[in-house]
């Protein structure tokens, strides 16, 4: 679900410098990751930032305006975060792509390099490259009381007279120094200065190779030249002739690539450490382990450490199933209190029963899943934020490099519980191209926020609400079952394409370890504010129009198919009370509609697995989007069931439902279980294999995630009815 | 006499970059801060001892342990 970001804002600019005439200069947040890059965007933008696309590629673009004088709003632009301006992964590579070329929409007006005082040593490393490139730059000092705390002092005068550009005293958490960041950005806007001199001046090394990459590219900074030789390949705005030339430049210099970016990345450590050696004064002490450390002995242990992770996984289970109950109630009896007034107030006819049957059903089937989805982000977002999300990567490394998959694997598919969509996104910051492939692949088996639905419905129908040790509730405990069940399969296939895609690249784990910090609590917020907008409006405008269509399907019928059908009925069964017979016209004109002519079309397909034509109904209208089916079952009950039932809810219409040829309830659990293992496997969302498509560039993948999904799915629902009933 | 790497330094032991033995793997780890003549010091294992966490001018980066076996260190 969660259907492609799309790109909100593009505007058509420039490529030269700011003049006083633009409206909205761009101002872009470039750093290492951790260094409070986020929360100073946060503080900049609040709740005004959109997400977007950067033009061409699928990487999220955070964007917002920020009021930087009466007459100018900017534009910031925050852009992952980076180690140096050599890319590792798909995600770095965008902040080459536009710091190294003028001509790009985002190309920033102003670069402001967060820097994290504390580490300044390598946090310098990548803004002294950033320098080196022309961009007009504020170096924006964050996090000096951590520094501070580790007994180191930081000049920041100094240090801007070693660097030569406007340095500024920030706390990107509690927005200290943002004005005195606006007075430099707006300096640097009107009247850029530059430093005199490249910090590290490829020409000194290699002058001859630079010059004739300068005349042929027509490039003014020596540095940008030496980005152009060494990566060509990678920047998306050079065309093939552009490469090949660069190409032979190569050749005619015998120029090693990897041999001159190690030198120069130690030359820049030793400059460094001069102007370090100058405007900083640390007084660490050597020996003293930070709490930071004694807690990763802990969370790392070979015992300890999985036991806490399970303890979590088992908390956000409980949080989503028993926590989210009570609002969860409240909201479903909201939404029947509503449909049961309307369907009173309002005169009988077609309009009150699209407005009731149709519309509200399906709302009320969106809104009922807030809860869940708030629990379950705002609990992922407390993981990423603490920092622990790290530690688990590092201790699942391991198993699952078993899998064929990569510790950063780890992150999609926990994410994946929430959506696949964003979950796959996230999969580019795994370097390895085959890894990657495989988590994209598998990703989609872990069971998503969408498939909440319909399991709480099914496992709420068949499984008694029961205390056991006190604590869990069986139905807690089902659901638990379903999502380890997803999680087995993921791991599985992933074994299994392990074996299929034979590759020889090398995979990567190196990562930095962030220091634990307490979630900032506005981001947290944020995060969930997001995904239950994005929920709402995406998932719910999809979900809304298939129930409006559905309901017409549902409730006209080819020629005068469901006139006879009444009149049959009603010839009949003449002996039936009023209530009795209402049913049975209901449900007779169901099975005459169109809606009931498509179900009775495919249930041949779906009879081994238990399913009749009505869920057949439910099934073909979720292909799109899985979360449609629960809206669909709203809908086909509410029409089924004749009007006398106002204010009852989906699962009391789900239970009362009678097999017509047992007289039995309808809902075994046979059926139910059948019905759920056919969700945990089944491809169901196509935004899903949109992301597939877009994220691999070809349409053999997520073709594959399809058939290799749905055949498991199949397989796995016949099974478990055949073995149940 | 062979030469030790990261990957043989126990828990808690402290060593000198002196070298890396590849290339590829060497311009990640330098951009990270592992220098030559930089002091490491393995502050924890993950289960198993892979990946392993060190401690290099004043943060903490974790690799597996294949990674940290192309790190030479000064005996």
């Amino acid at each position: 679900m969660w259907p492609a970001y799309q790109a909100e804002y593009c505007e058509s600019r420039r490529g030269t410098a700011y003049t006083n005439l633009k409206t909205s200069p761009v101002i872009a947040l470039v750093g290492n990751p951790n260094a409070g890059k986020s929360s100073l965007f946060n503080q900049l933008t609040g709740l005004r930032q959109k997400t977007g696309n950067f033009p061409g590629v699928t990487v999220d673009k955070k964007s917002g305006p920020w009021p930087i004088d009466a007459q100018t709003e900017a534009i910031v632009v925050d852009l992952p975060g980076v180690y140096s301006i050599y890319p590792k992964s798909l995600d770095e590579q965008i902040v080459t792509d536009i710091l190294a070329n003028p001509q790009h929409p985002d190309y920033p007006d102003v670069a402001v390099v967060v820097v994290d005082a504390s580490n300044l040593r390598r946090n310098l490393l990548l803004f002294t490259q950033i320098a080196d490139l022309g961009v007009p730059v504020v170096l924006a000092l964050n996090m000096l009381d951590v520094a501070k705390k580790q007994h180191q002092e930081v000049n920041a005068v100094k240090l801007a007279m070693r660097l030569g550009v406007p340095v500024v005293r920030i706390n990107a958490r509690t927005g200290e120094g943002l004005d005195q960041l606006k007075k430099a950005v707006v300096t640097q806007l009107n009247e850029p200065t530059l430093p005199r001199q490249l910090f590290f001046d490829p020409a000194e090394q290699v002058g001859e190779l630079i010059a004739d990459t300068k005349g042929s590219y027509q490039l003014k900074n020596n540095y940008l030249a030496l980005q152009y030789v060494i990566q060509h390949d990678g920047f998306s705005f050079l065309d093939q002739q552009q490469r090949r030339g660069l190409d032979s430049i190569i050749d005619r210099y015998r120029f090693s690539e990897p041999e001159f970016q190690a030198s120069e990345t130690i030359t820049r450590y030793q400059r460094i450490a001069d102007v370090i050696a100058d405007a900083v004064v640390d007084r660490r002490p050597i020996d003293q382990p930070t709490w930071s450390q004694r807690l990763d002995r802990i969370l790392l242990h070979p015992v300890w450490g999985y036991a806490i992770f399970a303890f979590i996984l088992l908390l956000i289970f409980q949080a989503i199933f028993a926590w989210a109950q009570p609002f969860m109630d409240a909201i479903d009896s909201g939404v029947a209190w509503l449909n049961g007034t309307l369907k009173e107030q309002l005169p009988d006819g077609p309009l009150t029963d699209l407005l009731t049957d149709g519309i509200l059903a399906g709302i009320g089937g969106i809104l009922v899943f807030i809860p869940q989805i708030a629990f379950l982000f705002f609990l992922i977002a407390l993981l990423e934020e603490s920092g622990y999300m790290s530690r688990v990567m590092v201790i699942m490394d391991r198993i699952m490099r078993k899998f064929g998959l990569n510790g950063r694997s780890v992150v999609p598919l926990i994410s994946g519980v929430a959506c696949a969509v964003p979950a796959i996104m996230a999969t580019r910051s795994i370097g390895t191209r085959r890894d990657r492939l495989i988590t994209i692949l598998v990703t989609p088996l872990m069971s998503c926020s969408a498939r909440l639905p319909i399991y709480t419905i099914l496992i709420a129908l068949v499984v008694p609400r029961q205390q056991i040790f006190g604590f869990f509730n069986l139905q807690g405990l089902a659901l638990m079952g379903l999502y380890l069940l997803g999680l087995f399969s993921a791991l599985l296939s992933a074994y299994v394409l392990k074996l299929v895609l034979r590759s020889k690249e090398r995979s990567f784990f190196i990562m930095e370890l962030p220091t634990f910090k307490l979630p900032r609590w506005n981001h947290v917020g944020l995060t969930v504010w997001e995904s239950v907008r994005s929920f709402v409006w995406e998932a719910g405008r999809v979900i809304l129009a298939i129930s409006v269509v559905l309901w017409v399907l549902a409730s006209y019928g080819p020629g005068d198919d469901m006139q006879q059908a009444e009149e049959r009925v009603r010839r009949q069964s003449a002996g039936l009370s009023t209530e009795q017979l209402e049913n049975q016209v209901a449900s007779q004109r169901l099975e005459a509609s169109y809606a009931g002519h498509f179900g009775h079309f495919i249930e041949p397909v779906i009879k081994p697995l238990g399913y009749d034509w009505k869920i057949g109904i439910a099934l073909l209208s979720s292909f799109a989007a899985r979360e449609v089916f629960v809206g669909t079952m709203s809908t086909i009950y509410s029409i089924g069931s004749g009007d006398d039932d106002d204010g009852t809810t989906i699962r009391e219409r789900l239970r009362s439902e009678r097999n017509p040829d047992t007289g039995g309830p309808m809902y075994t659990p046979a059926l139910a279980f059948s019905l759920l293992i056919f969700y945990v496997f089944a491809m169901m969302c196509m935004s899903t294999l949109a992301a597939t498509q877009r994220e691999t560039r070809s349409w053999k993948w997520p073709a594959v995630q399809l058939i290799y999904m749905s055949a498991l799915a199949y397989v796995a629902a016949f099974l478990t009815y055949q073995v149940l009933s | 006499m062979s030469k030790r790497s990261v990957a043989d330094l126990k828990i808690g032991e402290r060593a000198i970059i002196r070298s890396f033995n590849d290339q590829l793997m060497s311009l990640k780890l330098l951009e990270m801060g592992c220098l030559p003549g930089a002091e490491v010091c393995i502050h924890c294992k993950a289960p198993l001892g892979d990946p392993i966490c060190l401690n290099v001018s004043g943060y903490c980066l974790s690799m597996r342990r294949s990674e940290a076996a192309t790190i030479l260190i000064d005996n």
